[in-house]
């Protein structure tokens, strides 16, 4: 039962790259891939909480700014032998139109 | 349906293969393994402590059975495979069972050499080679007395010395006059040899073995000159040899080995051979690290990556005794082309050798202080010219400014509580459990794992002599030319030049053309490959790819650990005036900044910013006159000085003069990594010029120039490069120094480990010795400047890239 939020266009977010979605619990951050694939987690590296909107976007991974840990986008976790995990949201495309849910993914 | 790969041989560099395999393409393959042991694999260098009683079997397994089973793989434990039938591709074991490959991987070890005296079949008569092995000695020695050892070598010692702390009397027979000849040279023998006497190993030196006797068991051994000692046990040690056995029977061609090429290939195509049954380019190996690189190769060749070659190792040994530090490596003989340089100390039993030629390295012998085998090692392979810290070299590396860890370098006597790595807090008692438990075997592996020697590398010495202690011996050395990263197999240098050749300039056409292994790349090539194509093509800077800077750099202010930025602008050399004092003061008050700090640099940060509000206080900044002060970059940061000759009774030149002038020449330029100036105007040196990157002290004459200095991690003090008359030299000349290193280090090395890996003179002959070059130099770095020198907050500040500072959507949830 996902309430979609329409968020914004696919062209706002660079490709590689991230904007992040401000809400009352904390931000959420939006990655666009080098194949236009866009996913949504939480901007808060499962290591010591680094934003992890601000890091390098290479293939599904992010390299989080503050200590280089490497997040799977598509799961949210943590690149071994980092041990960890972020919660995602779901995402969902409407032509070029990036809609979010803000119930994360089991 | 999967093709099938069959292992003959389940040990290290069999096993380590199809490892590297399974990372590469899990699924390529249904392998199967014949092992003639009963056990899974084990890491064999470690049966001398096993030996020793300071491991058990278990504590060296490497992959026990549930590892076979949970990568599917069929291991024929006990199995000898007997027959290979080329044609029909097939593999015969000694109990008949067949199995058919479509490649075959040969790695079948080496056997011991064992002479054929009189009486050595007797009971009692064992090689060191596997567990069973150990087993019969460990056995012999809770039953009997009186041990031989024949052979002084690395094995034979470490056998003596394992039966020695099982309680037995030790004699070792050696036919050599010293001790481990293959591995030392006289005085590092004689200094080992005294001190296992100490610890009551018995030496019988140039004995030459007649015979074995014995009724039922053996009994006693013999020499050629009539004498003879009592023996329970014989350990012969005396040399391996490549286990050939099979491979020529069924016709593939060897020699000493089973011969390959640089894809660990045989003769026949669909049959690979690694580890110590090989011979690649007329050598063989019987060490570890060696096999580990063809390991790589090899299994990178059967996923059908197909670009890893095997070039050859460069080896090192060290003895597994405890408590006995020794380390060798390479040509350590020397002959009439070569010289030694020698630092012996009897007393504190430290002995080091280096044979040097034409001021390369081309081996080295160490006794009791071994921490800077690694060291030397790494100068040996990289043929580094060692001209310009030969005085000092056999001090150690220690001696060339590492403030990390001072005398406390034996990683054996440490402590488990000990702190390695002081940038994550990682002590010896992390990294050893790591290395054991995840069976680690490379430097990279460690940092992977513990984060040791990650950050700053400081401790990258103590971690590699951890490494080497842990996992026994000789570990995986980086092979000679070091990638660029783990998406290629190319170095930075080979990027540069292509990037240059063929005028590229976008990352993914140099990705492309040199076919990286991943679709878009890694942290560290992305934003290595912007950085040279930024100093290659200035004209096209504004094309510089921001997704492939780190979020200082893009963001142009640089985050913190809660997430938050800090925003430093320019103060030219140090100096400010009363209205950016002022404007800085009105924007922290604005902004609610919680912390105002002045700088290491000479200049204030203010810190704590959102991210959303750097546009607003760079434009506040700007109006002021002030522009960014690149204290986020690997670019210019500061140029530190002290007031000069304007007012100190001291002063021989205008340095603050001087150092706002150097600033205004170089700021904004990229760099490899971050860069530091400073000028001082008087030897006292307050602006501490000689830990800079680039230094100036004036002096009545002129002005003296400093380069490769570091206050950080390593504190070095710089190598003078020359004396200058004018500013207008000094100009000059650190232009052209900038520009020198900005094209030729790699990509986040500072200039001091540059200097140290190019040498002083190099640059010497560059900047000083060659007018016409430095005046060449100094021209595409001004040239260069053209393009770099636009303030990033100025732009900012008026809209650019403004999904960089905003948020794609404000939810009220």
């Amino acid at each position: 039962m996902s309430n979609w939020i329409e968020i914004g266009t696919l062209d706002e977010i660079p490709q590689l790259g991230a904007r992040v979605v401000v809400t009352d619990k904390g931000n959420i951050a939006i990655f666009r891939t080098a194949e236009d694939k866009v996913f949504a987690i939480k901007d808060e590296c499962p290591h010591k909480q680094g934003p992890l909107s601000q890091g390098l976007v290479h293939g599904d991974k992010v390299a989080c700014p503050l200590h280089d840990w490497k997040i799977q986008l598509d799961t949210g976790i943590a690149v071994a032998p980092d041990e960890g995990c972020v919660a995602t949201y779901p995402i969902k495309m409407d032509k070029d139109i990036i809609m979010l849910s803000l119930t994360p993914n089991k | 349906m999967k093709e099938r790969l069959v292992v003959i041989g389940n040990g290290m560099a069999g096993m380590r293969t199809v490892e590297e395999l399974l990372k590469l393409a899990p699924d390529a393959y249904e392998i199967t393994v014949f092992g003639e042991e009963p056990y899974g694999n084990y890491n064999r260098i470690m049966l001398s402590p096993v030996l020793a009683g300071e491991k058990t079997i278990d504590e060296i397994m490497l992959n026990d059975l549930q590892w076979y089973e949970d990568n599917k793989i069929t291991l024929l434990k006990g199995k000898k495979a007997v027959g290979i039938d080329r044609k029909a591709r097939e593999v015969t074991a000694d109990d008949d069972t067949v199995v058919e490959y479509d490649r075959l991987l040969i790695a079948t070890g080496s056997t011991p050499f064992i002479i054929p005296l009189p009486g050595h079949e007797l009971p009692g008569v064992v090689a060191f080679r596997d567990i069973s092995d150990v087993d019969t000695m460990l056995f012999a020695a809770g039953k009997y007395k009186n041990a031989v050892v024949i052979g002084g070598g690395l094995l034979g010692l470490e056998a003596a010395n394992g039966l020695m702390q099982q309680g037995m009397n030790v004699k070792v027979v050696h036919i050599m006059d010293t001790l481990m000849e293959r591995q030392l040279d006289g005085p590092a023998a004689k200094m080992l040899g005294a001190s296992l006497e100490e610890r009551g190993m018995e030496f019988l030196m140039g004995a030459e073995t007649a015979s074995i006797e014995g009724k039922d068991r053996v009994e006693k051994v013999c020499f050629k000159d009539g004498s003879s000692v009592k023996a329970d046990i014989v350990v012969m040690a005396v040399g391996i040899r490549p286990n050939i056995a099979l491979a020529e029977k069924v016709g593939i061609h060897c020699e000493r080995g089973v011969v390959v090429n640089d894809t660990m290939q045989t003769f026949d195509p669909r049959v690979y051979a690694v580890g110590e049954c090989v011979q690649h380019k007329n050598k063989t190996y019987g060490l570890v690290a060696p096999l580990f690189e063809m390991a790589k190769v090899c299994a990178n060749h059967l996923a059908q990556h197909g670009i890893g070659r095997y070039e050859g190792s460069v080896t090192s040994t060290k003895l597994k005794v405890t408590g006995i530090d020794l380390f060798s490596a390479g040509d350590f003989t020397g002959d009439e082309s070569t010289e030694n340089l020698v630092f012996k100390d009897a007393a504190s039993g430290v002995y080091r050798k280096l044979v040097v030629k034409d001021n390369k390295i081309k081996g080295t012998v160490m006794y009791g202080d071994t921490i800077d085998g690694s060291w030397y090692f790494d100068l040996m392979r990289d043929e580094t010219d060692i001209t310009d810290f030969r005085p000092t070299i056999l001090f150690g590396q220690a001696h060339l400014g590492d403030s990390g860890h001072g005398d406390d370098s034996r990683v054996a006597a440490m402590a488990d509580n000990a702190e390695i790595c002081g940038c994550n807090g990682v002590c010896k008692g992390d990294i050893v459990n790591a290395i054991v438990d995840k069976k680690l075997f490379t430097l990279d592996d460690v940092r992977a794992h513990t984060k040791a020697s990650s950050s700053c590398g400081s401790c990258t010495g103590l971690v590699e002599a951890l490494l080497a202690h842990t996992v026994g011996g000789d570990y995986s050395v980086a092979p000679h030319l070091k990638p660029l990263c783990t998406c290629t197999d190319h170095t930075h240098d080979q990027v540069r030049t292509v990037i240059r050749d063929q005028g590229f300039k976008s990352i993914r056409e140099v990705r492309d053309f040199m076919e990286w292994k991943t679709p878009d790349g890694c942290p560290k090539c992305r934003t290595a490959i912007n950085y040279y194509l930024v100093c290659q093509w200035p004209e096209t800077h504004s094309s510089d790819d921001a997704q492939s800077r780190y979020i200082n750099e893009r963001a142009h202010a640089n985050i913190q650990k809660d997430g938050t930025f800090s925003v430093i602008p320019r103060m030219w050399g140090g100096s400010t005036t009363p209205k950016e004092l002022r404007a800085i003061a009105d924007a922290a008050e604005k902004f609610n900044i919680k912390t105002v700090h002045v700088t290491g640099g000479q200049r204030i940060g203010l810190y704590g910013l959102k991210k959303e509000e750097l546009p607003a206080i760079w434009k506040d900044l700007n109006e002021a006159g002030m522009v960014s002060g690149h204290a986020y970059g690997k670019a210019l940061r500061t140029v530190k000085t002290c007031v000069g000759k304007q007012w100190c009774r001291f002063g021989t030149q205008d340095s603050t003069h001087l150092g706002i002038e150097l600033e205004k020449m170089t700021w904004g330029s990229w760099m490899p990594h971050k860069f530091k100036f400073a000028v001082s105007g008087c030897p006292r040196n307050c602006a501490e010029a000689t830990i800079k990157d680039f230094g100036v002290v004036c002096v009545d004459s002129g002005y003296e120039l400093h380069i490769g200095g570091n206050g950080g991690i390593k504190v070095r003090v710089t190598d003078f490069l020359c004396a200058v008359e004018t500013e207008a030299d000094v100009m000059e000349y650190s232009a052209a120094y900038i520009q020198l290193y900005r094209e030729e280090a790699h990509y986040l090395e500072r200039t001091a480990p540059w200097i140290e890996r190019i040498g002083l003179t190099y640059i010497k002959d560059n900047i000083v010795g060659d007018p016409e070059n430095r005046k060449i130099l100094a021209e595409r770095f001004h040239y260069s400047q053209k393009f770099m020198q636009d303030d990033p907050w100025e732009a900012r500040a008026k809209g650019a890239a403004q999904h960089e500072f905003t948020a794609i959507k404000q939810l009220n949830v």
